[in-house]
C-alpha cells in the first residue's frame, strides 16, 4: 500500500500546480489565457511540455507491453521513426503554425483552415472528425491511470477506482490552470519520468543480477531469442510504421501546443533534443519490457508468458473468442509495473510508480484540446462569442472538460482491448491520414476547402472500414493470416494476429496515400481560394 | 544547393531507417547485453538529433520569425 500512498501524494502535487496556475492567471477571463497560456511559455516548459504531451500511457505501459511480447523491435517500429518524423514535422508545420497564430489570432488548426480555405460547415465536419479520432487517446489515459493504481497498490485499489481518481485529478488541474497549468504539470511529470525512468533500469537491472547474464539467457533459449531480433515483425509492417508519427502533427493537441511558445526561437532547442528525449524514455521501457521475459518468479509474468505459449502452440485449433482471452491475458500493459513491484523497495516503487502515472496522466493535454476546439470551433464559430462573450467561452470550454472526462471515463470502464491496440488503430492511423491536410494548408497554394473535405471523409470512412472488418474477422492464431481478397493472386486484404494487412502493409499506408491523393486530384478539379487570401499565407511579408 | 543536400540527407536517414541487415542478428551485442539491431537505432536516434541540429542550424525560416516580429513592432509603435 506504501507505493499507492506516495503516488496519492504525487497527485496532491500534481492538483496544487494546476490549482497554482489557476491564481497566477488574475484578472479578467480571456480565452487566448485559458487556453493558449497567451501565447508565452518559455523554452524549457515548452520543450518538455510538448515531449510531455507526446508520451502517454501509450508510449510508456504500452510499449514495454508491446516488447514484452515482440521484442526489442518495438523500439525500431515506434521510438526511433517517431524520432525522425515528428521532430521533422514541428520543424515544417510547427514553426509555420506558431507564425500563423502570431499574425491572425488562430487558436485551432480548423480555424486556420477555414481561414486558408475559405470554408464554414466544410472545417465544421473536419472538426467533428478530430473529436471523434482523439477520444480513444483520451480513454487510454483514464485506462492507464487505473491500470497503475491497480497493479501499484497490488490490488487493493481496483481499477474502476484509480481510473475515476486520475480522471478527477486531470480533470481538476485542467479545469482550473487551463494550458498554464497542464504545460506546469507536464514539465513537472517528464522531469520527474526521465529521473525515475533511469533509476528504474538500474534498479531492476541489479534486482536482476545484471542485465548480461538475463539478455544471455534470453539469447540462449529458442522461445526467447527472436525478442532480441526483428524475427516477430514483417518489413512490410515495419516500413508501415513510419506513417504513424505523421499523426503528431495532425493531432490538435500538438498544433495548439505549437500556438503556444512565446517566441519562434523555442522550437529549435524543441526541435534538436526531441529524438533524445525519445530515447531516454522508450529505450529503459522496451529493454525492461524484453527482460521482463526472464523474471519467471512473478506469477503474474509467468501467466502471460505461458498464455503465449498456448495461443502460439494451439491457438490454430480454438475458436476465435478463446484466443482473444489468451491474448487479454498474455497482453503485458502492466509487465513494467509488475517489474517495479517485484525489484524495487517499496518506497522507490512508489516514486517509480509516480514517475509512470505522470507519463500515463498526459492526457490532460487532449481534454484542453478538445475543449478549446469544441469552444473555438463551434461555440464561437456559431456565434456563442458574440452573443454571451468571452467570459462565457472560457465557462463553456470548463464545463466542457469535466462532461468529456465522465465520457472518458464511463467508456474506459468498458473498453476490452489492450492500451496499445486501442491507440494504434484508431488515434494515430487516422490522424496520420489527416496530415496531408496540414501539409497542404501550409505548403500547397493549390489545395482547396473540396480536397480537404475529401482527405477528412476518406480518413473516416477508412478507420470506420478498419474497425468494422476486424470487429467481422476475427484475429487468426499467431503465425497465420485470414486472407479475404486477392488481387491478381497478391493478398490484398487480409485480417492478422495483431490488425490488418493491405498488401502486406498496416492500413495507415493506403489511409495517407488515398488522403494525400485525393487532396491532391479533387483540387485540381476545384475553385481555388481567392488571389488575396493565398498571398496572406504565401507572401513573404504578408 | 543547401536545401538539396538537407533534403538528401534527411531522406538518406529514413531510407536507413529500414536497416534490414540487422533484421534476424542478436550478434555482435554492444556493451555486452544490447543487441546489434537495438544499438543501431540508439545511434540512429543520435543521428537524428544531429540532423535536427543542422536543420535548424542550417535552413531555419527566419523570415517567419521576421515577420512576426515586424508586425508585433508595428502593433507596440501604433500603441
Amino acid at each position: 500500500m506504501i507505493p499507492a500512498i506516495v503516488v496519492f501524494i504525487y497527485l496532491a502535487v500534481v492538483l496544487y500546480i494546476g490549482i497554482f496556475a489557476f491564481r497566477k492567471a488574475t484578472g479578467k477571463e480571456r480565452a487566448e489565457d485559458y487556453f493558449l497560456a497567451n501565447r508565452s511559455l518559455g523554452p524549457f516548459v515548452f520543450l518538455l511540455s510538448l515531449f510531455g504531451t507526446n508520451m502517454t500511457a501509450f508510449a510508456i505501459l504500452g510499449s514495454s507491453g508491446h516488447a514484452f511480447n515482440n521484442g526489442v523491435v518495438t523500439f525500431g517500429l515506434m521510438a526511433t521513426s517517431s524520432a525522425l518524423v515528428i521532430p521533422l514535422t514541428i520543424f515544417l508545420c510547427g514553426t509555420r503554425i506558431w507564425a500563423l497564430g502570431k499574425k491572425h489570432g488562430f487558436m485551432t488548426p480548423v480555424q486556420i483552415f477555414r481561414d486558408r480555405w475559405e470554408c464554414g460547415h466544410i472545417g465544421t465536419v473536419i472538426f467533428f472528425v478530430q473529436a471523434a479520432l482523439l477520444v480513444p487517446y483520451i480513454i487510454i489515459g483514464v485506462m492507464g491511470g487505473g491500470t497503475t493504481l491497480h497493479v501499484i497498490s497490488g490490488g487493493l485499489v481496483p481499477f474502476w477506482f484509480g481510473g475515476a481518481i486520475v480522471a478527477l485529478v486531470v480533470m481538476s488541474y485542467v479545469f482550473f490552470g487551463g494550458m498554464r497549468g497542464t504545460a506546469w504539470v507536464n514539465t513537472f511529470q517528464t522531469i520527474l519520468f526521465l529521473v525515475f525512468g533511469a533509476i528504474a533500469v538500474v534498479v531492476i537491472g541489479a534486482g536482476m543480477g545484471g542485465f548480461k547474464s538475463a539478455v544471455a539467457a534470453l539469447a540462449s533459449s529458442p522461445a526467447t531469442a527472436p525478442l532480441l531480433t526483428r524475427e516477430r515483425i514483417s518489413p512490410y509492417y515495419f516500413f508501415s510504421y513510419t506513417f504513424i508519427p505523421l499523426s503528431a502533427i495532425a493531432f490538435p493537441h500538438i498544433a495548439i501546443f505549437c500556438l503556444t511558445a512565446r517566441k519562434m526561437a523555442q522550437f529549435k532547442k524543441t526541435v534538436i533534443f526531441y529524438p533524445i528525449c525519445i530515447m531516454a524514455i522508450w529505450l529503459p521501457c522496451v529493454f525492461l519490457g524484453v527482460m521482463a521475459n526472464r523474471v519467471q518468479d512473478v506469477p503474474a509474468i509467468r501467466a502471460k508468458v505461458e498464455a503465449r505459449r498456448v495461443l502460439a502452440t494451439q491457438g490454430r485449433a480454438m475458436p476465435p473468442e478463446q484466443r482473444d482471452i489468451l491474448r487479454e491475458q498474455a497482453a503485458g500493459d502492466d509487465t513494467l509495473l509488475l517489474l517495479l513491484q517485484r525489484f524495487a523497495p517499496l518506497w522507490l516503487a512508489g516514486l517509480l510508480g509516480a514517475g509512470i502515472m505522470a507519463a500515463v496522466m498526459a492526457s490532460d493535454s487532449q481534454i484542453l484540446a478538445l475543449s478549446t476546439m469544441f469552444t473555438e470551433d463551434i461555440f464561437a464559430f456559431y456565434g456563442g462569442k458574440r452573443r454571451f462573450g468571452e467570459a462565457v467561452q472560457v465557462q463553456t470550454g470548463r464545463i466542457f472538460v469535466i462532461l468529456l472526462t465522465l465520457f472518458a471515463y464511463v467508456v474506459a470502464l468498458q473498453a476490452p482491448e489492450s492500451i496499445f491496440e486501442l491507440a494504434i488503430q484508431y488515434a494515430f492511423s487516422g490522424y496520420a491520414a489527416l496530415s496531408p491536410l496540414i501539409i497542404a494548408a501550409l505548403f500547397w497554394k493549390g489545395s482547396t476547402k473540396w480536397g480537404a473535405l475529401a482527405a477528412t471523409v476518406w480518413t473516416a470512412a477508412a478507420v470506420v472500414a478498419v474497425a468494422v472488418f476486424q470487429a467481422t474477422v476475427p484475429a487468426p492464431a499467431p503465425g497465420v493470416t485470414t486472407v479475404c481478397a486477392t488481387i491478381g493472386g497478391v493478398e490484398a486484404l487480409a485480417r492478422t494476429p495483431g490488425g490488418t494487412a493491405v498488401f502486406g502493409f498496416m492500413p495507415v499506408v493506403p489511409m495517407v496515400v488515398g488522403s494525400a491523393l485525393l487532396m491532391f486530384v479533387v483540387s485540381l478539379a476545384t475553385r481555388k481560394p481567392q488571389a488575396a487570401t493565398i498571398e496572406k499565407y504565401f507572401a513573404r511579408g504578408a | 544547393m543547401k536545401r538539396l543536400l538537407l533534403t538528401l540527407v534527411v531522406i538518406a536517414l529514413y531510407v536507413s531507417h529500414q536497416d534490414v541487415w540487422n533484421w534476424r542478428k542478436v550478434y555482435p551485442m554492444a556493451f555486452g547485453f544490447v543487441p546489434i539491431g537495438l544499438f543501431y537505432h540508439a545511434c540512429f536516434v543520435v543521428a537524428c538529433a544531429l540532423v535536427m541540429w543542422m536543420l535548424v542550424t542550417f535552413a531555419w525560416p527566419s523570415h517567419l520569425e521576421e515577420e512576426v516580429e515586424g508586425r508585433e513592432t508595428k502593433k507596440e509603435d501604433a500603441r
